[in-house]
């Protein structure tokens, strides 16, 4: 893309997008700390610092939407320009939701386990479906960065796969709560991670079916990864 | 376990689709076909086909020099009060070619009316710069222009404004109010279609914003092809959006499409800024 006659409209283009892009980073370190926390118990400085992530995360939020409201409101921006700016605009929104769930993933983890049954299920199946959520916040956090719609199709695909193993999570679950109730109580914590694992991988999802807003100005929420790789085909 | 039918309350009602430049073709009022035109040696305008849709807003947008003014001047043969220009090819308007040599050029510019970037009301009162283009074409009783000179004003949303002093002259007017009486003038001789030509460039935001509420109202009864070095202008007020270039036609649609995603990446550069 050929730069502004304006340089300071390229320079205001590039600080939100440089910014969405740190925000990014911010959250892919929390999510980091929040599966560590997952797997080694009772870390409380880690904790504490997935707490500290999501506060810088809300703040770059908060930043970046009122830049994004700033372009608009000065320069009128058309065309890709448009699509950037509104497309930055729910990223970030996307951005801190998932730093909100990755928080309580984090502060869940602390919670104590009853029996061995449960702790395989949070430290093998749980601590899985986090790593594919994971690898799909990098997978679309770098289809933003290099603006490449094409990863949409994948990402689509991982999240598919994020859903199911929420679901074979919550079977497992729903039979240990049946056969013994006193199970219940950490039972439902974990589901309540597992959900929060399945919220990033959806917010991940959002933001590589932004790019292809971005991209090619076609709206793909809501399709399958097929569809949009019809999509793609097309013009 | 009974399964009940779900039925949804609210039903999402789809979106139309966006119009396309081939829905234009549907209700053409002026068809241009290979439009080309020359200033002397010079190539002005390069092959050019569009169609200018029936009571819709078309705009031309471009760069200094691409050929915008020049295309809206063929349209009611403007360029014919000057030597050494000419064009060739066709604009079909109710059938015929505007370009042939037998056209009546009085008749055509009173059913392609133009209103120019700097109002120019005659040196004479508000009431005769609307009667005098319609004395040319049409024999009226004093009652009868008295109606349409009333009606013309209205259309241009301006007879409020100047009711009680229609004997007074239409220079003492605002500069906006000029523009909208220039607009009441050309719609006066009840055209079919209005070429506007920068009519915004010389009028504060206020009065632009009224001409441009007035385009939206007028579109309901006339074809309007207007130039714009305003591209925000042509995005508000316009259907469908010609960007030009260098004297060719370079993308051509409807106006939510192309400030959205653009087909060609001139257009995208040129609405974007990054022309140059």
């Amino acid at each position: 893309m050929n730069d502004h006659t304006s340089k300071q409209f390229d320079v205001e283009m590039e600080a939100i997008r440089s910014g969405v892009l740190s925000m990014g980073g911010l959250v892919e370190r929390q999510f980091k700390r929040a599966i560590q926390a997952l797997e080694d118990d009772e870390d409380g400085e880690l904790i504490d610092a997935v707490g500290a992530d999501e506060q810088q995360i809300n703040q770059l939020q908060v930043d970046i939407d009122q830049q994004c409201a700033q372009i608009i409101a000065r320069r009128q921006p058309t065309a890709v320009d448009l699509r950037m700016i509104l497309t930055i605009s729910k990223v970030v929104n996307d951005l801190e939701r998932a730093g909100d769930e990755i928080k309580k993933i984090a502060y869940k983890a602390n919670e104590t386990l009853g029996s061995d049954t449960l702790r395989r299920v949070r430290y093998y199946d749980v601590v899985r479906a986090a790593r594919q959520a994971e690898h799909m916040l990098q997978l679309s956090l770098d289809a933003l960065a290099r603006l490449d719609p094409d990863a949409a199709v994948e990402i689509v695909d991982l999240d598919d796969a994020i859903d199911a193993a929420f679901s074979a999570i919550l079977r497992q679950l729903i039979s240990y709560m049946m056969e013994d109730p006193r199970t219940i109580t950490p039972a439902l914590e974990i589901v309540f991670i597992a959900k929060s694992i399945e919220r990033v991988g959806d917010h991940a999802k959002n933001i590589a079916e932004a790019v292809v807003q971005v991209v090619r100005g076609k709206d793909v929420r809501h399709a399958s990864a097929e569809q949009i790789r019809a999509e793609l085909a097309g013009p | 376990m009974q399964t009940q039918t779900h039925t949804p309350t609210h039903a999402a009602a789809p979106m139309p689709p966006p119009m396309t430049a081939a829905q234009t073709a549907a209700e053409p009022k002026m068809s241009i076909r290979g439009l080309d035109f020359y200033y002397g040696q010079f190539h002005g305008l390069k092959n050019v086909s569009l169609d200018i849709a029936e009571r819709r807003v078309t705009a031309f947008i471009g760069p200094s020099g691409c050929g915008k003014s020049t295309l809206l001047r063929t349209l009611n043969r403007m360029y014919s009060l000057y030597p050494g220009q000419r064009a060739t090819g066709e604009i079909l308007f109710h059938g015929r070619n505007i370009l042939d040599p037998g056209v009546d050029l009085n008749m055509l510019r009173a059913k392609v009316g133009m209103v120019f970037q700097k109002p120019t009301p005659f040196p004479m009162s508000i009431y005769d710069n609307i009667a005098f283009g319609v004395r040319l074409y049409e024999r009226l009783s004093a009652r009868a222009m008295d109606e349409r000179v009333e009606w013309a004003l209205s259309k241009a949303a301006l007879w409020d404004e100047v009711k009680d002093k229609l004997k007074q002259s239409g220079m003492a007017l605002s500069g906006g109010q000029q523009q909208r009486l220039c607009i009441a003038r050309a719609v006066a001789v009840q055209p079919d279609v209005l070429l506007l030509d920068e009519p915004t460039s010389a009028l504060d935001p206020i009065s632009t914003a009224k001409i441009e509420e007035l385009i939206t109202e007028l579109k309901r009864d006339y074809t309007i092809a207007i130039v714009t070095h305003n591209m925000q202008q042509a995005a508000r007020v316009s259907d469908f959006t010609a960007y030009m270039y260098l004297g060719e036609l370079i993308e051509f649609g409807a106006t939510d499409a192309l400030f959205f995603k653009p087909q060609r990446r001139e257009t995208e550069d040129y609405i974007t800024g990054r022309f140059g």
